[in-house]
């Protein structure tokens, strides 16, 4: 279960941002570069001094511990990043094969060496390392930002079955408005520090 | 003792090396030949001045004075250290986790070796006292400044690795060990290379003088692996506080990664 709320969230330009992500919602965000939609997701992850509150299931971040509230509360970076040698090391509790199938990942990837894998293969990846942690919220900043259609439309089944088990929220930033289709009922524009919500389909 | 003394004229002819080194730097256009004049002139005067301070520290040994000496000895040290770095923490903290850090190491193991091991009376006894602590603060300082100009680098480096680390719920601690660990073992790297080559490569300063000055080669051989013993563990100890101190400093109380408590680099 996961239902995310934002109460007047604000950090540097953006806000102040009142959103509620509800448990099994997706909810797209787009907007021009530069318009804070990053520095948003790092507020709600807390790896930003900010204002207002996020609270998952009605628990404010500040009464979980970081490392409580950042497993449960998962931000995706769009630029992977790696600091052992082997993609495994990086796994703390292992990976689940039937996901990296999913992917279109080899079984063996995650004895891959980090320097030996694409650009789109780390981003997968560093998806799943996320998804291991089992986060009942998953920020995404461009998941499929370097993929081709094929692992894109992959990304996109994987997360909404995610999605759907574990009655997830996910708020996630993207700037195709093609893929915003696919995954979201629901999808703001940021502009100005505020988010403002497109026309409903 | 059989120590021959030396006149200003053998100075001099020293110092006509720098001076020539000086004027090949304005020739090749190395563009050093200031710094290289600027502190040739300061490490004599500071020497100079040292000279006559110990002189006149040596006629009033009493605790206050050698205290008051040590003081100002590790207060300059910890300004070094800041100084240095690249990066330095801002606020009083950049001077602070030096100038703390020297203190602790360098300050207990004089402190340790002044009362265990030498056993002079009195036990402060600024003969043994200062030159000691001056031995031990620098290469100390040395340790700490290195230690801690890495870890403000890499931190600032690597910061997206790092906050990726806090992003999958891994506590701080955790998320900069690797730049931790880095760190200090760039610190220490100088006295281990120090005393891997001592003896054979190299025959260290304090020992030489010892023996310049007349002391039979044993006995000065003696009391230079004590003191490396004593340096390495003012550095070690030393760099292991400092950066610990400094690694607690870029986290704050909600364990996010600060680097506006850095200052920018200059240039």
């Amino acid at each position: 279960m996961g239902t995310l709320h934002l109460n007047r969230l604000s950090t540097r330009h953006v806000g102040p941002i009142e959103c509620r992500v509800e448990a099994a919602e997706c909810v797209c965000i787009h907007g021009a570069s530069g318009s804070g939609k990053t520095l948003l997701l790092r507020a709600i992850a807390d790896l930003d001094p900010h204002q207002g509150e996020a609270l998952l299931d009605g628990v404010g971040c500040a009464t979980l511990t970081p490392p409580q509230w950042r497993r449960s509360v998962a931000l995706v970076v769009a630029e992977s990043q790696w600091w052992s040698e082997h993609v495994r090391e990086h796994f703390e509790h292992g990976v689940n094969p039937d996901w990296l199938e999913r992917l279109g990942l080899p079984a063996a990837s995650i004895d891959w060496q980090v320097s030996r894998c694409s650009t789109g293969e780390k981003q997968r990846l560093a998806l799943l390392r996320a998804l291991m942690q089992g986060p009942a919220v998953l920020l995404l900043d461009e998941p499929t930002g370097n993929l081709d259609q094929d692992s894109t439309r992959r990304v996109e089944a994987l997360l909404d079955d995610y999605r759907q088990q574990q009655s997830a929220a996910l708020l996630w930033v993207t700037h195709d408005p093609e893929q915003i289709r696919r995954v979201a009922r629901r999808s703001f524009m940021l502009r100005n520090g505020r988010l403002e919500e497109d026309r409903p389909r | 003792m059989n120590v021959l003394a030396l006149s200003p004229l053998d100075l001099a002819i020293a110092a006509s090396l720098v001076l020539a080194l000086a004027g090949l730097s304005l020739r090749l256009q190395l563009g050093v030949e200031r710094q290289l004049l600027f502190s040739a002139a300061r490490s004599t005067l500071q020497l100079l001045l040292i000279g006559v301070v110990l002189k006149v520290l040596f006629e009033n040994a009493q605790l206050p004075w050698v205290a008051l000496m040590a003081g100002v000895m590790v207060t300059l040290a910890g300004r070094e250290v800041m100084v240095r770095q690249k990066r330095r923490l801002v606020g009083g903290w950049g001077f602070g986790v030096g100038a703390l850090s020297i203190f602790v190491s360098s300050f207990a193991v004089t402190v340790l070796a002044l009362l265990v091991v030498i056993g002079s009376t009195p036990w402060y006894a600024p003969q043994y006292a200062i030159p000691l602590l001056g031995m031990i603060l620098g290469n100390t300082m040395n340790g700490i400044a290195l230690g801690l100009d890495r870890l403000t680098q890499d931190a600032a480096q690597k910061r997206q690795i790092i906050e990726t680390r806090l992003a999958l719920g891994q506590t701080w601690k955790h998320a900069i060990s690797d730049c931790r660990r880095e760190a200090i073992r760039v610190g220490m790297i100088p006295i281990i290379n120090a005393m891997s080559a001592a003896g054979v490569i190299s025959l260290p300063g304090m020992m030489t003088g010892q023996i310049l000055a007349g002391t039979p080669p044993v006995e000065a051989v003696k009391y230079q692996i004590l003191v490396m013993f004593l340096i390495a563990g003012g550095t070690g100890f030393g760099t292991v506080v400092a950066v610990s101190l400094a690694a607690r400093r870029l986290f704050d109380e909600r364990q996010r990664l600060r680097l506006d408590r850095l200052a920018l680099p200059k240039n």
